[in-house]
């Protein structure tokens, strides 16, 4: 029992952390319909970002922040390359993504693992000091949990202000955006940032649990989020009552589940980033299955 | 001449001054569609263009609101120079409709969506809450100029309306807010002919409603005579009928399909 306990336990930590970054993807893949491959950059950004902090003894909330603005600065170059300089979106992201590494090793300075031992971490210190006894235990998932439904109710929130609306319908439909007098390009740039935030805040606190930060933790994020953002859209598509935000924090710890489920029925580790593969590859099709079903199409899928 | 053309210019709402516009220069299928082209439209007046394919009248349009560059001239909108701004830049005082129903609105948005997006044109896109629930009564009742019943459907997702009711959409969408200038780019080409017939009646409405200088290209000779009040057939690039008032009002369909039949046979089609 206690071993099922710490499995579903395990799932809730990774599914949660890894659902913000599912957030953020959500607004760049679903909302705008870029795949953005810098992902694979700016979460490993995020994370060495908060070990350099954290190490000279910031506050690991401020660090949580500036791993943010870090990556949202990040996803603006990405932009700025696909909108002003007219690279294709894939490449754009490439060019991030590569160029993120000598960034990220700058930061750590050289180093391939930043690790920084018993330093406050967000689940160490502040409100996570008050959980008692038994919830100490599931400090991860109760402040992953608490970080991941924050940022996803702020992107909720903002999906519905003005500003949110003309992002949502710079990806709809640009020309919409150009006649009510604005740049959809700008609007591009912006969804960027903000996915790209969300990515890079993903990589500070799963840093923070590890309590160390490794520069290759981001190698195949962007099959990981662009999975949970397609499994999470497509199997609650038809429940109205559930935001489509909701759904892909669902969508990742569901492919958590899936992940950790074949660990335990004894697939070997080396087999991971293949058994990732594979899940993705039967998301995509499924999802074209349905969406050849449905009379309004999102952005098919396979144009990744 | 020249100070004439000038001095016609300064009263013009819209000029185009000696465009020049070659499309794919230097190649094999370099096509010179103007040289030294030039046509203005005073304020208020409602213009059909037609012409043959190739003729040139989009471009003109897509010259005016800057979604291609002229290779040299000079065009002016209400007073203002606009050769250097962007498309989205001059959107904010000219409205379009284009012949896809699905570009002048946002599919996945809702009706009511849409329309607060639209109704927040000129002003600042920020962090307030996107649709006003102050506006509501505002939006039925533009809606309700339709006829389509769309004013208890605000919820609905804007995709799942048909092409007419999508295209009476975007012209209420792109009149809500004031405008210089209204482009119609053969906004009832891809409607059928019912559908056609209440989004041109809508559009005499609107147009005439809120006075708005209107520029429509058409394939549809018969539009193009019964509605607005100058009529221009392009050929290859040059004005070949130009009437207003009276001269307009004289046109009769037949003379307009002759006279089209002609250069169309000209142009071998």
């Amino acid at each position: 029992m206690d071993i099922i306990l710490g499995l579903v336990r395990d799932v809730l930590e990774e599914g949660f952390i890894y659902g913000i970054m599912a957030v953020g993807v959500y607004i760049t893949y679903q909302v705008l319909g870029f795949p953005d491959l810098s992902v694979d950059g700016t979460f490993p950004l995020g994370a060495c970002v908060t070990a350099a902090l954290i190490s000279v003894g910031v506050n690991p909330w401020l660090a949580c922040l500036i791993a943010f603005l870090c990556g949202a600065a990040a996803g603006c170059v990405t932009g700025f390359l696909h909108v002003k300089l007219r690279i294709t979106d894939l490449l754009s992201g490439i060019l991030v993504m590569t160029a993120m590494w000598s960034v990220n090793l700058v930061i750590t300075g050289g180093k391939a693992v930043l690790p920084f031992y018993d330093q406050p971490t967000v689940f160490s210190s502040g409100p996570a000091s008050l959980l008692s006894g038994g919830l100490q235990d599931f400090r991860v998932v109760i402040l992953g949990a608490a970080v991941c439904l924050a940022v996803k109710y702020l992107i909720d929130l903002y999906l519905r202000t003005k500003s949110g609306l003309l992002l949502r319908a710079a990806g709809d439909n640009p020309q919409y955006v150009v006649s009510l007098g604005r740049d959809p390009g700008s609007m591009k740039i912006l969804g960027l940032a903000i996915g790209n935030g969300c990515t890079a805040l993903s990589g500070c606190i799963l840093a923070q649990q590890t309590e160390s930060a490794n520069i290759s933790s981001g190698f195949g994020m962007v099959v990981m989020a662009l999975a949970s953002v397609i499994i999470g859209t497509s199997l609650f598509r038809k429940v109205k009552f559930v935001r489509a935000t909701t759904s892909v924090v669902f969508g990742a710890i569901l492919y958590k589940t899936c992940l950790v489920a074949a660990m335990q029925l004894g697939l070997p580790t080396n087999y991971l980033k293949l058994l990732m593969a594979v899940i993705f590859t039967i998301a995509l099709v499924s999802n074209n299955f349905f969406a050849g079903r449905r009379k309004t199409s999102h952005v098919n899928p396979t144009q990744i | 001449m020249s100070t004439q053309l000038k001095s016609e210019a300064d009263r013009a709402f819209v000029s185009l001054q000696h465009i020049h516009k070659t499309f794919l220069p230097d190649s094999v299928s370099e096509v010179v569609l103007f040289t030294d082209f030039s046509l203005t439209v005073e304020k208020g007046r409602f213009v059909s263009i037609i012409g043959s394919n190739g003729s040139g009248k989009t471009t003109i349009l897509n010259l005016i609101c800057g979604s291609i560059p002229a290779d040299s001239g000079s065009i002016g909108i209400n007073g203002r120079v606009v050769d250097k701004m962007k498309e989205y830049e001059r959107s904010r005082f000219i409205g379009r409709v284009f012949q896809d129903p699905s570009k002048g609105t946002c599919p996945q948005l809702t009706i009511l969506e849409n329309m607060a997006l639209a109704d927040n044109k000129g002003g600042g896109f920020g962090l307030e809450r996107g649709v006003s629930k102050k506006r509501l009564d505002t939006y039925r009742t533009q809606l309700e100029l339709l006829r389509l019943g769309l004013e208890d459907k605000l919820g609905l997702q804007v995709g799942s309306l048909s092409g007419g009711q999508r295209q009476a959409l975007a012209l209420l969408i792109c009149t809500m807010t004031p405008l210089d200038l209204l482009i119609l780019d053969e906004h009832t080409a891809a409607l059928d002919p019912r559908s056609s017939e209440n989004v041109m009646e809508l559009t005499e409405r609107i147009v005439r409603e809120k006075k708005l200088t209107t520029l429509m290209v058409t394939h549809n000779l018969k539009f193009a005579a019964q509605y607005g009040d100058r009529l221009i057939m392009m050929h290859r690039g040059s004005v070949v009928v130009d009437a207003a008032g009276a001269a307009k009002s004289a046109l009769h369909i037949r003379d307009l399909t002759d006279k089209f039949n002609e250069i169309s046979i000209e142009d071998g089609n």
